[in-house]
């Protein structure tokens, strides 16, 4: 027993030696700040500035619903003052472990650097009534791909800059002040991207995934199929058949489709119909040029107008 | 809600309302009433985020009290003890353990999943025979966060006939210095299969060195404690150590690994794990596995194990749910003490998975083991396994294994498995 004691005893001093020999919380100036996706990053580094670190987990070209729990995230995780999500269980399939494997008290669920960018934005698709597993991968809290409002966007940074004011209260004005400049700078880029839509309001569109109603919303699009059966149900040759005469019928000839899905169908589709296969931008970073949350709306409503004409 | 929609278009035609009354109103009166419809709009929205979060916390509200709250406690208070600082969250969520009412009770309940395992086995085998058709197991999960400083995870498995525990532990995620420590009992840390629940296994069965080595299915699960800590290292490499002491009773009858015969005859685990990145879809995973404990010949009869896995993975970021690849092996050496002689058994296993198609998986595992009684007994066999994912939430299976035991015994079998996953399943570590 005094054995078996001892060496865990050893282990134990083993692990708390390393602990004290490293410094791990030396306090940098900076906020830490690390988000689930690269658009949450883009909108943290507008109001943040030079104050903050930020990281995205999630790349801008991979499918925010299936990311990897790489141990590789903990080493930021548990470096991070403030981790913000998108929410509304868009991420619970890889998140919640790697908090809980983080070691950091700052960043659990319901502490204070824990932050729900969806409590700040306008959701959609709530569903009401009973849903079940048939429905495919349907989110029972709303719709999370949110952010492809801009209004949102400017709501989420918002609640951003709040958060960032809280914590580093003695860069709150700097944070207040490069929110208005963002404000400021959005609401003039929205104008010009609404006067850009304004031609093509009312047009018909199908995507893969039901991921634009937000987009749609905003800039008065109609999303009329998705080439996914179900949500995240890989698309069947009967649902392509009736999405084929459907687009036939009512005369749709965008289909728009996220980078990380199969272009087949998609393809298929489009020969079928003689419509367009639109590989839009989800996120931030998903090519190389776009790496504000300017320049991502700026890249699909290019493509889109293009697509219209 | 609708109270809200409601106070939205009020304050939309109130707009209106003002605007059409000053025809003459300057541009700049436009630009502040809109600002001022926009704010309001906000607000509303924020406040719908709020009714939002709060319909569907399972954790209690312990995020932000409302400013209006007294965060700072007085002085008198503060004076109390100790325990005071962190209690003023709590205190703004009224949760009382097991008797909140209505749906606040509702929005408390922990994630409940229950994943279902079907095995049908088709084929003779003398040695450890199977029956042609079983309901396996079926896994009850129960998982919630329990506090500000811990989660709790509770698995069952209910066999046809019995239940058992599998793993049932809290999780302690704010303690200092990065620790994170676990109480309960739970799969211990010793290697990768070991840690596996049967649904997150790529094939029907475990590893012949599994049997053979480390326990059978249920592996090295015990009671006792557990900590854990990320090592910082350059270069990002991500290392970790895990410490951990079991009561010492792991696996029963021929696959018995551990028993302990009085209290000090506890077990200890410890495993140390190196991450890196490759490159963007590639990773290599490294473990190096220690278990130690008393066999069931008595308490001056040990058997140690040593392990060491490796796991390399690819998943290109853009296709990652059309295509991967994870090739996988564990080397284990046994030590046992008993009488005459003292056995020294090794194991391994291989396996690679390669996803062809977003819902085909094909796989293979060759097997070579060692008994840990008769170190002298070798037995060997392969598999290959076909897996199709009708979606996230149910996988059919098709495994074929040939096993050549020892004393020139072969078996040729047929496994078919259906699993499927009902019910808010916390996500696997990876």
């Amino acid at each position: 027993m005094t054995k078996l004691v001892a060496r865990f005893g050893f282990v134990f001093a083993l692990l708390l030696a390393v602990t004290l020999a490293c410094p791990g919380t030396a306090f940098a100036k900076k906020l830490n700040v690390v988000t689930a996706t690269t658009d949450l990053a883009a909108l943290a580094q507008e109001v943040g500035g030079e104050k903050i670190n930020v990281n995205s987990i999630a790349k801008g070209y991979q499918d925010p619903h299936f990311v990897e729990a790489k141990p590789s995230f903990l080493l930021q995780l548990r470096q991070a003052d403030l981790l913000v999500v998108v929410g509304l269980q868009l991420e619970i399939g890889w998140l919640p472990p790697l908090i809980t494997q983080s070691g950091n008290p700052r960043i659990q669920v319901g502490a204070n650097g824990y932050f729900d960018a969806s409590q700040f934005a306008e959701i959609l698709e709530i569903p009401s009534g009973a849903i079940t597993r048939a429905m495919g991968d349907v989110h029972p809290l709303g719709n999370p791909h949110y952010w492809l409002d801009p209004e949102n966007g400017r709501r989420v940074a918002k609640g951003i800059v709040a958060k960032l004011g809280e914590m580093d209260a003695e860069d709150a004005a700097y944070f207040q002040q490069r929110y208005q400049d963002f404000a400021r700078r959005l609401s003039e880029a929205e104008k010009n991207w609404d006067a850009q839509m304004k031609p093509f309001r009312g047009r018909k569109v199908v995507t893969y995934h039901n991921s634009l109603p937000n987009f749609a919303k905003q800039f008065g699009l109609e999303v009329v199929g998705f080439v996914e059966p179900r949500p995240g149900i890989p698309p069947t040759p009967s649902h392509t058949l009736d999405v084929i005469n459907m687009m036939k019928r009512d005369g749709v000839k965008v289909i728009m489709v996220e980078p990380y899905f199969d272009r087949k169908t998609p393809d298929a589709i489009a020969r079928e119909t003689g419509g367009t296969v639109v590989e839009y931008l989800p996120s931030v970073g998903g090519v190389k040029d776009v790496n504000t949350y300017f320049q991502l709306f700026d890249y699909d409503i290019a493509l889109l107008t293009k697509a219209f004409q | 809600m609708k109270s809200l929609n409601c106070v939205v278009a009020f304050v939309f035609l109130a707009g209106a309302f003002a605007l059409g009354q000053r025809t003459s109103a300057s541009t700049s009166d436009t630009a502040a009433l809109e600002q001022k419809i926009r704010d309001l709009e906000d607000r509303i929205i924020t406040l719908e985020g709020q009714v939002r979060t709060m319909k569907s916390q399972a954790a209690p509200p312990a995020a932000a009290p409302p400013p209006s709250a007294p965060i700072v406690a007085s002085p008198s208070q503060a004076a109390e003890g100790p325990t005071a600082p962190p209690a003023e969250n709590l205190a703004a969520a009224p949760v009382s353990l097991g008797g909140a009412g209505g749906s606040a009770a509702k929005a408390l309940n922990p994630d409940i999943s229950m994943i279902g395992d079907f095995i049908s086995v088709a084929g003779g085998n003398s040695v450890r025979p199977s029956p042609s058709f079983e309901m396996h197991e079926s896994e009850l999960g129960i998982q919630a966060i329990i506090d500000p400083y811990a989660r709790g995870d509770v698995f069952l498995t209910f066999g046809e006939q019995g239940v058992g525990l599998e793993e049932g532990y809290i999780t302690f995620t704010a303690l200092p210095a990065s620790f994170v420590a676990k109480v309960g009992k739970m799969r211990s840390a010793f290697g990768k299969v070991n840690t596996m629940h049967n649904h997150t296994l790529p094939w029907v069965d475990r590893p012949l060195v599994t049997q053979n080595l480390v326990g059978g299915e249920d592996g090295i699960d015990d009671a006792g404690v557990s900590i854990e800590r990320i090592i910082p290292f350059p270069k990002g490499i991500f290392l970790s150590a895990t410490g951990q002491v079991f009561r010492g009773d792991s696996g029963e009858g021929d696959e018995l690994v551990f028993q302990s015969h009085s209290k000090s005859d506890l077990s200890t685990v410890a495993h140390l794990r190196a991450y890196k990145d490759l490159s963007e879809s590639t990773n290599l995973d490294l473990g190096l596995s220690y278990a130690r404990g008393h066999n069931e010949l008595g308490s001056d009869f040990i058997t140690s194990l040593y392990g060491v896995d490796a796991t390399l993975r690819w998943k290109p970021l853009r296709r990652a749910i059309y295509h991967s690849f994870v090739a996988r092996s564990e080397f284990i050496w046994s030590q046992r003490q008993q009488n005459p002689f003292e056995q020294r058994a090794f194991g391994l296993y291989a396996s690679g998975e390669y996803q062809l198609k977003r819902r085909w998986f094909l796989g293979g595992r060759y097997d070579w083991s060692d008994r840990a009684r008769e170190a002298n007994l070798t037995d060997k066999g392969g598999s290959v396994i076909v897996t199709y994912w009708p979606s996230e939430f149910s996988q059919i299976r098709g495994q074929y294994r040939f096993t050549d035991y020892a004393g020139d015994h072969k078996a040729n079998e047929l496994l078919m498995q259906v699993l499927f996953s009902m019910g808010a399943h916390g996500a696997h570590p990876f």
